[in-house]
């Protein structure tokens, strides 16, 4: 620690970060714009400008900009300093100058770091009266508007978005006071963290664009903290709400899973809540609206029978254990497909072997080699690709440590490391959008990556492998250096996941176990379980009670119907399969958030709540349970899984998670991801809505001008009104951040323990697994089939980060990004089969039709599927699909109905006409 | 062995020397002389000589060297980069040099590459320069022919390949770090600093940029000696420089002199003094960013510590004089055009700030200026000098901005009582 005085008083600081940083942690209000707490400093605005002192008798000081100074032990300096606080009010003058002081119409007002930032320097008259400078905007498509005027020219945007986050189409052009950000023509921006843009701005240059067409200030929005429901992450998040409707996502920080970004899965998938694919209303088979009484007689009317339960990996931990609960934990069955239900297998052994460690988003960034098997993270666990870019600059970090170059000097560690990057290997079948910074890609089919990775065991354990014939030098060559850069990391992390098989999965697993043996410690392994709470339903499940035998019961009557909750099962079987098991019973309850072809053939459909309307428990990946906080009141049609249940003790989530903790072994400790009552004061409850919301009065004066009574929320700590303990003490609850002179998100730092850090306030959260188990290596792979009909093109199903996820893919932003299914191979194939992208190709034998995207990338003899999605355009059900199909091209014209696929982003993609026959 | 090292091949009539009437005069003799010499022994050479670098900060040479990591330890691959970006308001000096005699220059190279042991080199020539672009071709395809560069130049195991750059042009590029970011295809914003460019410089590898005019005072030292080298001018800095004026003089002009000849003897002597009907009313001593001087001034030495003294600047030793019927504020003005055009957008008080100054000055022109203006023009020389901005750019174009509102006080204030330009 070092020791700093800051006009008079004496902090002790940590002498590995800059000044600014240092003061921001302690508390200091001191204006920044260019630095960024996870980006670092690059000197650009001049913002932060401080006066330090040689010693004590050193009366003039020199001005030095916070963020590029080291802290050095026993520095003075001033922030209230004079001169200081004259140049600070100065920059603001001039970043100010061509401004268009818009705030009123700016969507960035009320949140804007420029407003907050202007007011803390002082400024205020304005001097300059010269003509402004002003832009053409772009647009940018359906996730952020684009007001170039507003910029202030801090540089975050191509920070975050081309050196954090590798995005390649966004820049800075043109130079002096004409410097634009913008694409190079106007288009979609192409990146996957492009949202995250709205809040890395410091004003209203890039901003949410679904957020604007139902816009309310931040101080309008009632917040609560919220749990991502994109992916099996986990990503807290800050949703606002106002007149019943979600208006917008925001990153909600947290120090070991999202930090400060989300993937725009994230941010713009939530919009599904309010979309017309939610179910409003329960109905019985005729599809006759039922009121929430008549829907509740009928409901337990129908539980008298003898009833199977199928629950979710997309529901809550309380709603599977209440359907557990009801129907008994010997009928209550698996809501994934029988192979992502072994793959979970796989993946809740991990989590209990002590030679592994799960690690936390933060610990894979600090990951000095990675190896990824067969996951296509980027579209799976999209977040984590951005930790993965961050962890590949291990090695620049060590090579400016060398050169003694502080890590938060952003510019000077990437000028020094240049394209020096920590091992990045990915083991893949095509094209994946980490390839640009991975150090070594393997690209074959499924089968010939398995081998390869089975290849790496053996070479791990001391033996030479042995190599089929056939297998290509680059393949053995690609073996060796992952093998030689696993062994040479001090912190190596092993990735694969449900979507890349259960083979991958355990093969990731021996790897690490290996690893584990070698280095004499744990190894870190993250298999990726596919939806927000895979883990929370498995842990729940009878490992019998596979989706399989569930449908072996309905078709040999050993029971009367089902119960569905939250899934489709469309999306776990065969289509012939799930209607057969459909048509064998009569009654077929579905609860649902959303409309499925499930929920279609059920007898009763009853209406779910979604994350806005109840609280819930997701368990990420990690085995991370999470509390998702009610944001707004329920409507009286809606109820939350388990209440429609209506076991005991399902009147509340507390009351249900405690029953819940007290009942299953692995659940014991979920109770503490309740807020700790001794942090909660009697009668006092922390407000979801801001001090300053507005038009509390007048909000529902169209329907009744009497000011109702506030709704009032028995069952949580939280309340829907604006009265009750701010969360700037020392409360348990942060549902959005803000403090005195800081409005914008870059408050945070307020209630963080040092910037970094971790949040004072605790994160509603527990982990649920303990690891007590030495598990043995899985049996070595061998490959199941032989070398397939060379006619045949082997089919793989890939993910989309924009509809592979059920609920997201019913948002209407995400919608617009979507595209139809298609059939992806490289452009060899496409010359033999005389076709190009856009053109339909059948799969022969099964009808199934796809649209083509040829793909440079894809191994020969192998074609990529993605399925679609059912909420819109054209999609096949992938359980449909054969291992292995001949393809053919055919003659007709694209249906007019389908999105296409122009809006896919895939880096191998290859557009242009591919000539037939001779090539000249 | 001529007073005029840089110089004296030099006729502009006939147009440069072949490599053959290069070598017949002399040439390639430092460089064939480094072939006998470790490079350490070239570098103390350098040291010794007491060379400055000549782009204006006058930062000694050899030193600037030594601080290229050496030793099997060290990054193999270096790089040597000239600054041939010559961009500074007012400043001639390299295009004489390399459209006069482009063999110097690459024996320069050839030595200063030896000494770094960097065996690719790169000149970063300004894209307007064509027909020095044209002549460097030449001159480097003859040396190629030659053997001069390639492999194992005389001798020594050693290889030197040169790449001749065309710069799409900025002012900024004259700044080392800049100059490499657009080198490597970037935007030419400068870096930060540390890591230096001599530990981390073109695509992270130790480089060296070295200005025209230094590299051209290497053959002479080499083949010569340090002795000769130094008896060329006094006042304590060695050898000879480039001295430009531009301006209303009779002969305007660039001239290779020692160092130590005073300001008088350039304006008056070499180029011939005023013409007629103007006098000198101030001037500034080395390009666009150094302060003014005034005729109280004509007897000082031109070395970097006697215009130092004076609150100025050497920097490119070419001088640009003001007379009295041009208006100073349009002169400043002018510059302030130029300097807020090439600013490169990265930091606030450069970006901002000189744009602000820039549309002040064209207010005052018109007439249109305030009182308030002035006070602006006063807020900024403080808000954009040193160590306020990211780079030297904003603090140099305060130095006119700075000492031309002290000295033209007066001026400054008839803009706005007239209404106008008093001088039109």
């Amino acid at each position: 620690m070092a020791k700093i005085t800051v006009d008079g008083q004496c902090y002790e600081v940590d002498p590995a970060n800059n000044l600014l940083q240092e003061c921001l942690s302690q508390g200091l209000d001191l204006p920044y714009f260019c630095w960024h707490p996870c980006m670092g400093s690059v000197g650009a605005c001049r913002q932060c400008a401080v006066k330090q002192y040689r010693d004590e008798d050193d009366k003039t000081g020199t001005l030095v900009m916070a963020c590029m100074t080291p802290v050095t032990d026993g520095a003075i300096l001033s922030i209230e300093d004079d001169q200081a606080k004259a140049f600070r009010a100065g920059v603001i003058e001039g970043l100010m100058t061509s401004h268009p002081h818009d705030c009123p119409v700016c969507e960035e007002g009320g949140e804007c770091h420029l407003q907050d930032m202007t007011l803390m320097s002082g400024h205020n008259y304005r001097r300059f009266d010269k003509r402004k400078v002003t832009h053409r905007n772009q647009d940018l498509g359906p996730f952020l508007n684009h007001e170039m005027n507003r910029c202030i020219t801090c540089y975050r945007c191509v920070r975050f978005y081309n050196d954090y986050a590798g995005g390649k189409d966004l820049s800075a052009q043109a130079s002096h006071h004409h410097t634009y950000f913008g694409r190079f023509e106007a288009g979609t921006l192409e990146s996957e963290f492009s949202g995250n843009l709205a809040e890395v701005c410091p004003t209203g240059v890039f901003t949410d664009k679904p957020f604007s067409e139902h816009y309310a200030r931040k101080w309008d929005l009632e917040a609560a903290p919220a749990v991502c429901t994109g992916c099996a992450i986990g990503c807290n998040t800050s949703p606002g709400e106002r007149y019943g409707s979600l208006r917008r996502i925001v990153n909600r920080y947290h120090s070991d899973i999202n930090g400060y970004f989300l993937c725009d899965r994230g941010r713009f998938g939530a919009h599904y809540v309010n979309s017309d694919f939610r179910l409003r209303s329960a109905k019985d088979s005729s599809g006759m609206t039922l009121s929430s009484e008549e829907a509740s007689i009928a409901f337990a009317r129908d539980t008298q029978k003898r009833l199977i339960g199928i629950g979710s990996p997309r529901a809550s931990v309380e709603a599977n254990f209440a359907l557990r609960r009801l129907v008994g934990e010997d009928n209550f069955y698996a809501g994934f497909s029988d192979s992502d239900y072994e793959a979970m297998q796989v993946l809740l052994n991990s989590l209990q072997d002590q030679d592994f460690n799960c690690p936390s988003l933060k610990q894979v960034e600090s990951a000095d080699a990675v190896l990824i098997i067969g996951e296509d993270v980027t579209n799976t666990a999209p977040r984590m690709a951005l930790s993965l870019r961050q962890s590949v600059r291990v090695a620049a970090y060590e090579l400016a440590d060398k050169a003694r170059i502080p890590q938060w000097q952003d510019a000077a560690v990437r000028e020094i490391a240049q394209e020096t990057r920590s091992p990045l290997c990915i083991f893949a079948t095509g094209a994946t959008r980490l390839d640009d910074v991975a150090t070594l890609r393997l690209n074959a089919s499924r089968e010939d990556l398995l081998e390869a990775a089975e290849a790496l065991f053996v070479r791990l354990s001391g033996d030479s492998p042995h190599y089929r014939e056939g297998v290509t030098g680059r393949t053995m060559q690609a073996v060796e250096e992952t093998y030689a850069a696993l062994l040479a990391a001090k912190k190596p992390l092993i990735i694969s996941g449900v979507h890349a098989g259960v083979e991958a999965m355990r093969l990731a697993s021996n790897i690490a176990k290996r690893l584990a043996k070698i280095r004499e410690s744990s190894c870190d392994l993250v298999l990726l379980a596919a939806e927000h709470n895979s883990v929370g339903h498995a842990l729940l499940l009878e490992e019998k009670n596979s989706l399989g035998s569930a449908f072996n019961r309905l078709k040999d009557e050993g029971c009367d119907g089902l119960i569905v909750i939250e899934n489709d099962l469309y999306n776990r079987a065969p289509t012939s399969i799930v209607q057969a098991a459909l048509k064998s019973v009569d009654t077929c309850i579905v609860i649902d958030q959303i409309e499925t072809p499930t929920a279609r053939h059920a007898s009763l459909v009853l209406p779910s709540t979604s994350f806005v309307e109840s609280a819930n428990v997701l368990v990420n990946y990690e085995g991370r349970a999470q509390l998702s906080f009610q944001l707004s009141p329920c409507p009286e049609s809606l109820k939350p899984v388990e209440r429609w249940l209506n076991v005991e003790g399902s009147e509340s989530t507390e009351s249900l998670i405690r029953r819940c903790s007290t009942e299953l072994a692995p659940f014991s400790e979920l109770d503490k991801c309740l807020p700790h009552p001794s942090s909660v004061v009697p009668g006092a409850k922390f407000p979801r809505m801001s001090h300053r919301a507005s038009g509390r009065t007048a909000m529902n004066a169209d329907r009744n001008v009497h000011e109702g009574k506030q709704t009032l929320d028995d069952n949580s700590v939280m309340s829907f009104s604006m009265e009750g303990i701010q969360p700037l003490r020392d409360a348990t609850v942060l549902g959005s951040s803000w403090a005195p002179q800081w409005n914008s998100n870059q408050s945070i730092s307020k209630f963080q323990n040092e910037v970094n850090g971790a949040l004072k306030q605790r994160n509603s959260e527990i982990h649920l697994i303990t690891r007590n188990s030495h598990l043995d290596y899985y049996p070595s792979y061998s490959r199941t089939e032989g070398q397939s009909d060379e006619h045949k093109y082997l089919l793989q199903a890939v993910q989309q980060i924009f509809g592979s996820d059920e609920l997201s893919a019913r948002s209407k932003p995400v919608q617009s990004r979507m595209s139809d299914c298609y059939i992806a191979f490289n452009v060899e194939s496409a010359k033999q089969l005389g076709a190009t992208t856009g053109d339909s190709i059948e799969l022969q034998d099964t009808g199934v039709e796809l649209t083509l995207v040829v793909r440079a990338d894809v191994p020969d003899g192998v074609a990529l599927v993605y399925p679609g999605s059912s909420a819109t355009g054209l999609s096949v059900n992938r359980f449909d699909l054969p291992k292995a199909a001949q393809l053919s091209r055919l003659d007709k014209a694209n249906s007019e109905y389908g999105l296409g696929v122009s809006s896919l982003v895939v880096d191998d993609r290859v557009d242009v006409e591919v000539t037939t026959g001779a090539i000249l | 062995m001529s007073d005029r090292p840089l110089t004296k091949n030099i006729d502009l009539a006939r147009g440069p020397l072949s490599l053959r009437d290069y070598e017949a005069a002399g040439g390639y003799r430092g460089a064939k002389s480094v072939a006998g010499l470790h490079p350490n022994e070239v570098l103390e050479r350098v040291k010794e000589s007491g060379l400055k670098g000549r782009g204006g900060a006058g930062f000694p040479t050899g030193l600037k060297w030594s601080f290229v990591p050496q030793g099997p330890e060290s990054e193999q691959q270096k790089y040597l980069v000239v600054n041939a970006d010559e961009m500074e308001p007012g400043t001639f000096k390299d295009r004489l040099l390399m459209e006069g005699d482009p063999h110097l220059l690459i024996e320069g190279m050839i030595i200063a590459a030896y000494t770094i042991g960097a065996n690719k080199a790169f000149i970063f020539l300004r894209g307007e320069y064509v027909l020095a672009e044209k002549r460097l071709a030449r001159a480097i395809a003859e040396a190629k022919e030659a053997g001069h560069l390639g492999t194992n130049l005389f001798g020594t195991g050693y290889d030197l390949d040169i790449v001749l750059h065309t710069s799409a042009g900025r002012y900024i590029c004259g700044e080392e770090t800049a100059l490499l970011n657009a080198l490597e295809g970037k935007r030419a914003n400068p870096r930060a600093k540390p890591p230096f460019p001599q530990v981390s410089g073109l695509w992270g590898k130790p480089t060296i940029v070295n200005n025209v005019e230094t590299l051209c005072n290497l053959p002479g030292i080499l083949a010569n000696g340090v002795e000769w080298y130094q008896s060329l001018g006094s006042g304590g800095d060695y050898g000879t420089k480039m001295f430009g004026v531009s301006g209303r003089v009779k002969k305007p002009g660039c001239w290779e002199l020692p160092f130590g000849v005073s300001i008088r003897e350039v304006i008056e002597g070499h180029a011939g003094g005023m013409q007629e009907g103007y006098s000198l009313k101030a001037f500034l001593p080395g390009g666009g960013s150094t302060d003014f001087l005034t005729p109280e001034h004509l007897d000082t030495p031109l070395t970097y510590s006697a215009i130092g003294e004076l609150g100025s600047r050497l920097a490119t030793g070419t001088m640009i004089l003001l007379d009295d019927k041009t208006c100073p504020v349009g002169m400043i003005g002018n510059l302030m055009r130029f300097f807020a055009h090439e600013s490169c957008g990265f930091c606030t008080p450069c970006r901002d700030g000189l744009p602000w100054v820039d549309a002040i000055f064209r207010d005052l022109e018109c007439g249109k200026g305030s009182a308030k203006d002035i006070a602006i023009l006063h807020d900024h020389v403080g808000y954009m000098g040193p160590g306020k901005t990211f780079c030297a750019l904003a603090p140099g174009a305060t130095a006119p901005l700075g000492s031309g509102l002290k000295l033209f006080a007066e001026e400054f204030e008839q803009h706005l009582v007239h209404g106008a330009c008093p001088y039109l």
